[in-house]
């Protein structure tokens, strides 16, 4: 899933002190999971931001919706009657549902109330670690099911670097060295000796160096 | 033990304080408290294993919150007790009034008053 972060609540009073009836939109899905712009988090937004501005003497309308999902139409469609009657949107969802909001209702000024870290996982509550960068050309399937264009800090393909000290890597003492674990993976499997084939040169063009990127499906369009 | 305690204080009971989720105590100060404490089971000792850590760990994100929106994060704070002790429940509800009366009244109400007027 998506992993997010709530903003400071700083930032976004700042962004909306000066509104007067804003719309806090949350999303049912990933951010929800990892508890940074599910229902729970507009309605702690929402109240935040109410007694805010009645400590600031200033009338303000604040009123919160959870949509199962921002980055469908079909959902942000839910939400078409209403919206007129706000100057501003936060979209607590992420990156990619504050900008298809935006883009959906691009009169109304839409602000993100979350960071948008990275695709990871839930370690445990309230630990996420990131576990792949979308790169468009999957790996895995030779590399034990670890990825180490997410998980290794030079995105090695071919063995750990010179930095990989007792099954840590170079950058931090936390942090698993990818190969470490790939080599422990391979051995577990009794796959080894496809660890000793070379990898040929990525095409990164399908990744984010190939600039934004598209799927199109012509099977499945309508 | 008829013991007195300040007859401001409103009780909410709940099975366990692991049941007091954030928006329940940003909810009372938005409706007009002017302080709330969590009273909690003695660390360690929650029948549930970690209700009452759970409780402080929301505690203290509203008092964040109280502090950045400049209600008082003073105004929110965990205590905690055996069933069995009767007079330290009047200690900190004695203590808890007042620290709040130190604090005054939640500044929302200000606000509330002029709309209503």
């Amino acid at each position: 899933m998506i992993i997010a972060e709530k903003k400071p609540i700083e930032e976004v009073i700042e962004m909306v002190k000066d509104f007067r009836k804003i719309l806090i939109v949350g999303c049912n899905e990933c951010v929800t999971v990892c508890e940074a712009g599910g229902k729970r988090e507009v309605a702690v937004l929402a109240s935040s931001l109410r007694m805010y501005f009645m400590n600031q003497g200033k009338d303000t309308q604040i009123d919160e919706v959870t949509l199962e999902r921002q980055c469908d139409r079909e959902y942000l469609e839910e939400i078409r009657n209403r919206i007129e009657q706000y100057d501003v949107v936060i979209s607590l969802a992420c990156g990619v549902g504050v900008q298809f909001l935006a883009e959906t209702y691009s009169r109304f000024p839409v602000y993100p109330g979350v960071n948008t870290c990275f695709m990871g996982v839930t370690e445990e509550r309230g630990v996420w670690s990131e576990r792949c960068q979308g790169c468009g050309q999957c790996i895995l399937g030779s590399t034990g099911g670890i990825c180490p264009i997410s998980r290794c800090a030079k995105r090695l393909l071919n063995g750990p670097c010179g930095g990989s000290t007792k099954g840590k890597c170079e950058i931090s003492k936390d942090l698993d060295c990818a190969w470490q674990l790939i080599i422990d993976r391979l051995k577990e499997l009794d796959r080894l000796d496809e660890y000793e084939q070379i990898a040929p040169i990525k095409d990164w063009s399908t990744e984010r160096a190939g600039g934004p990127r598209r799927v199109v499906r012509e099977d499945v369009r309508q | 033990m008829r013991l007195q305690y300040p007859s401001n204080i409103k009780i909410v009971s709940v099975p366990c304080t692991g049941k007091i989720d954030l928006i329940y105590l940003l909810k009372s100060f938005e409706k007009g408290a002017d302080g709330v404490y969590v009273l909690g089971c003695i660390e360690g000792e929650c029948r549930f294993g970690t209700g009452n850590l759970r409780a402080r760990k929301r505690v203290m994100q509203a008092q964040k919150i109280l502090d950045s929106i400049g209600i008082g994060g003073d105004r929110v704070q965990m205590y905690n007790l055996s069933s069995s002790e009767g007079p330290r429940f009047a200690e900190f509800a004695a203590e808890m009034t007042n620290k709040i009366r130190e604090l005054g009244p939640n500044p929302i109400k200000r606000f509330r008053e002029k709309l209503a007027a």
